[in-house]
């Protein structure tokens, strides 16, 4: 008999792929049904966004953040609006501030409710993702009713918010938070409480923290593995600060204490969202939702009416922009899949010299490899839906 | 003349075969618009509802829509081997129902072994899949015949203990004669069910996985292998593997509502109940167990391979041979067993 030639069967997990959580392409190296390499390949949902906003007015470059996680995509905007005010040194009026920490939790909450059905899609049950989209859609109507569009909303601006809501969408979102929490009763009966999904996901893609903190991780990813680190409360933005919450934290690191921390961080955000909504009710929490620097905000349509220099504001904001002062800075925001960070150099003009995004999916993709090494195939769809990747933000 | 007789005989065999063939195909065409339905409803969706009133009429257009469409048979793979894959499988699911009996003395085939005779053929059914798989000579649904071929040997092993059980009780391979035993004045109480629960159980979880059913359709999963040994498949072939697929789930059911649930005895046994006639109650635990298919289906995870061939090996098969030891154990000692006096 002559020397055999032993090959490992290598296939192609995506970007076709209906579990590769879209444009995804694995390239498996199997030994059976055993993983024995992943190399994922990126780039196939390139836009280019970060060249792109180089040619964009600060506020034009808004939108592109709104296409980066589309699941959740106000929290993007958190971050650049943040970037952008530290650069200008100016703040954000309270309502805002509120306002946008309101449809921060609830970005969280379209996120996280994406996850952790599909999570239970990815393991073999087609039903909960279904349960999970009647949730989503009334957030998006959420959405809807405070910025007009139900996904790619443009309702964060620097300075503030684009508008106020309207007082009977903060009783509406009120009156979503107690039904809400039901749905999570079930998700956790149904869900979390198969055996199957234990099966599934109890020990699969086992992360130690300190493999965490060495491949970049954030958010939940570390969470999961033992670490209270939560920039919401570690380095405080808004009014996280006064916001009454607590930060789910793992034992184990693996796909299903990945998956618990999702569902306690929605309860915790329902609390957050109350606490909001109470807060924009209270004397202290009117006013307006946008700075009133003329520079950078526009002004009322009342006032454009009237005033000579409203009107000029107006004609400059949206014909040239407004210039940032010649400086760098990095703002994050602890979005629903990690550190969401804005990295911007402005050079004093009306456009930024370089923006360099920061996203979590990135991080969390490269460690696939080792994340997956020793699994079996069918814990490569699992392990890739507990790192919550949407090729938005992992392309740009 | 004899050659007239048999020639007479073979034709009423013909045309019993055609009018069960038919009965059959429209009752699966009902049965996958049902699993259709309840999947929805679980997922608050409607469901197929446009084709017909309330949908009713969705598997024929979709069964026109696979038959019109373009066979597409990939270069690399082996023409002759790749269609007859489909059709191996769905023969075979087909004719698994020569024996089955709908109601006294309904068999098209009343044969001694009938049992055996199910038994083999459905367990030839996974040359179907392996034949796919490997015919397309691609690496999904290669991966897919691979684990259907394990898969299905390893429940094939504790089904057949199950059976073991029951044949035991009932002391005969024929069918008919399986429901007949059950046939007591305790009605439901008296059927194989209720004895055998635990048979019953592994019964029907082995069915699901003998069948590719979720959650045990590791061949075709969706969310790993795409669609298994079908990625390659489609038009009218397709059409044979989903056909021969859901045969097969109702000759499971069919098996099980005479093995356990008493085919076509009434539940009840006395007037009015007993006027029923007995195909009607056939059907109607056949449906039954599809329904509870059905909504295993909607709302279940996989399994995993290793968690799958755990739990055929390591817990079904010690827990139906041990069944098998008790029950002949207590049928010797109480001195129950067919045939002992």
């Amino acid at each position: 008999m002559g020397e055999h030639n032993i090959r490992n069967f290598s296939i192609n997990f995506g970007p076709q792929h209906p579990a590769a959580h879209g444009v995804l392409r694995l390239v498996l190296e199997l030994d059976g049904e055993i993983v024995e390499r992943v190399d994922p390949h990126i780039g196939l949902l390139h836009r280019g966004t970060e060249k792109l906003i180089e040619f964009k007015t600060y506020v034009q470059a808004n939108p592109y953040f709104d296409r980066l996680d589309y699941v959740a995509p106000m929290n993007q905007e958190h971050a650049y609006c943040m970037a952008v005010e530290k650069l200008l040194g100016i703040s954000v009026p309270r309502r805002a501030q509120l306002i946008r920490v309101l449809y921060s939790e609830i970005g969280r909450l379209l996120s996280h409710l994406l996850n952790v059905t599909t999570q239970a899609m990815d393991v073999g049950a087609l039903t909960p993702p279904l349960w999970g989209f009647e949730e989503r859609e009334k957030l998006m109507i959420f959405y809807e009713r405070a910025s007009g569009s139900r996904m790619h909303a443009n309702y964060f601006r620097p300075g503030g918010v684009v508008m106020d809501l309207p007082p009977e969408l903060i009783d509406d979102i009120e009156a979503f938070c107690d039904p809400f929490l039901k749905v999570l009763d079930d998700l956790d009966e149904l869900v979390m409480g198969n055996r199957i999904f234990k099966q599934r996901n109890v020990d699969i893609g086992v992360v130690s923290l300190d493999d965490a903190w060495k491949w970049g991780f954030s958010g939940v990813m570390v969470r999961g593995s033992g670490a209270a680190w939560d920039l919401r409360k570690a380095q405080p933005y808004e009014c996280y600060e006064e916001m009454e919450f607590d930060i789910p934290v793992g034992r184990n690191g693996d796909n299903y204490d990945r998956q618990v921390i999702r569902m306690l961080e929605m309860r915790e955000s329902v609390k957050i969202m109350r606490q909001c909504l109470d807060k924009l009710r209270a004397p202290d929490g009117q006013g307006p939702v946008s700075t009133l620097d003329g520079k950078v905000a526009p002004p009322s349509r009342k006032d454009m009416k009237r005033s000579m220099e409203a009107l000029i504001h107006h004609f400059k904001l949206y014909t040239e922009g407004f210039h940032v002062p010649a400086g760098e800075v990095y703002a994050a925001v602890e979005a629903p899949k990690g550190e969401f960070g804005v990295y911007l150099v402005a050079d004093g003009t009306n456009k930024p010299y370089r923006c360099k995004i920061r996203a979590p999916g990135f991080a969390h993709l490269q460690a696939m490899d080792f994340m997956c090494r020793g699994h079996m195939l069918a814990d490569v769809a699992g392990i890739l839906g507990s790192l919550d990747i949407v090729f938005g933000e992992v392309d740009r | 003349m004899e050659s007239g007789d048999i020639l007479l005989a073979v034709a009423i065999m013909l045309g019993k075969s055609l009018l069960m063939l038919v009965a059959l195909l429209i009752f699966i065409a009902y049965a996958l618009l049902a699993d259709r339905k309840i999947w929805a409803a679980v997922q608050l969706r409607r469901g197929p509802n446009v084709v017909g009133p309330w949908g009713l009429l969705q598997s024929f257009a979709d069964l026109l829509k696979f038959v019109l469409k373009e066979p597409v048979i990939p270069a690399p793979a082996n023409k002759g081997m790749f269609l007859l894959a489909p059709l191996v499988m769905c023969t075979l699911a087909l004719a698994a129902w020569a024996v089955i009996p709908l109601n006294a003395g309904w068999a098209i085939a009343d044969i001694n072994v009938g049992i055996l005779y199910i038994f083999a053929i459905s367990s030839l059914g996974v040359y179907g899949v392996i034949m796919g798989g490997w015919a397309s000579n691609s690496k999904y649904p290669f991966l897919g015949a691979l684990r259907s071929a394990a898969q299905m040997v390893s429940y094939e092993v504790s089904i057949g203990f199950v059976i073991v059980t029951v044949l035991m009780c009932a002391g005969t391979l024929n069918l008919s004669r399986i429901v007949e035993a059950q046939n007591s004045s305790l009605g439901i109480l008296g059927w194989y069910w209720l004895p055998l629960f635990p048979m019953f159980v592994v019964f029907f979880i082995s069915a699901m996985a003998e069948t590719n059913r979720p959650p045990f359709d590791l061949p075709e999963a969706e969310s790993e292998l795409v669609a298994g040994y079908m990625v390659e498949y489609s038009s009218t072939p397709y059409l044979l593997f989903m056909l021969g697929e859901y045969v097969a789930i109702m000759t499971m059911c069919a098996l099980g509502t005479i093995l356990f649930l008493g085919g076509w005895l009434s539940p009840i046994p006395f007037a009015p109940f007993t006027w029923v006639p007995g195909v009607i109650w056939f059907v109607l635990k056949a449906s039954f167990l599809f329904f509870l298919i059905a909504m295993v289906k909607a709302m279940v995870p996989r399994y995993r391979y290793d968690q799958l061939m755990r739990l055929g090996w390591k817990v079904f098969l010690p827990l139906s041979l041990a069944m098998v030891v008790i029950v002949a154990g207590v049928l010797m000692l109480t001195g129950t067993a067919p045939g002992m006096h």
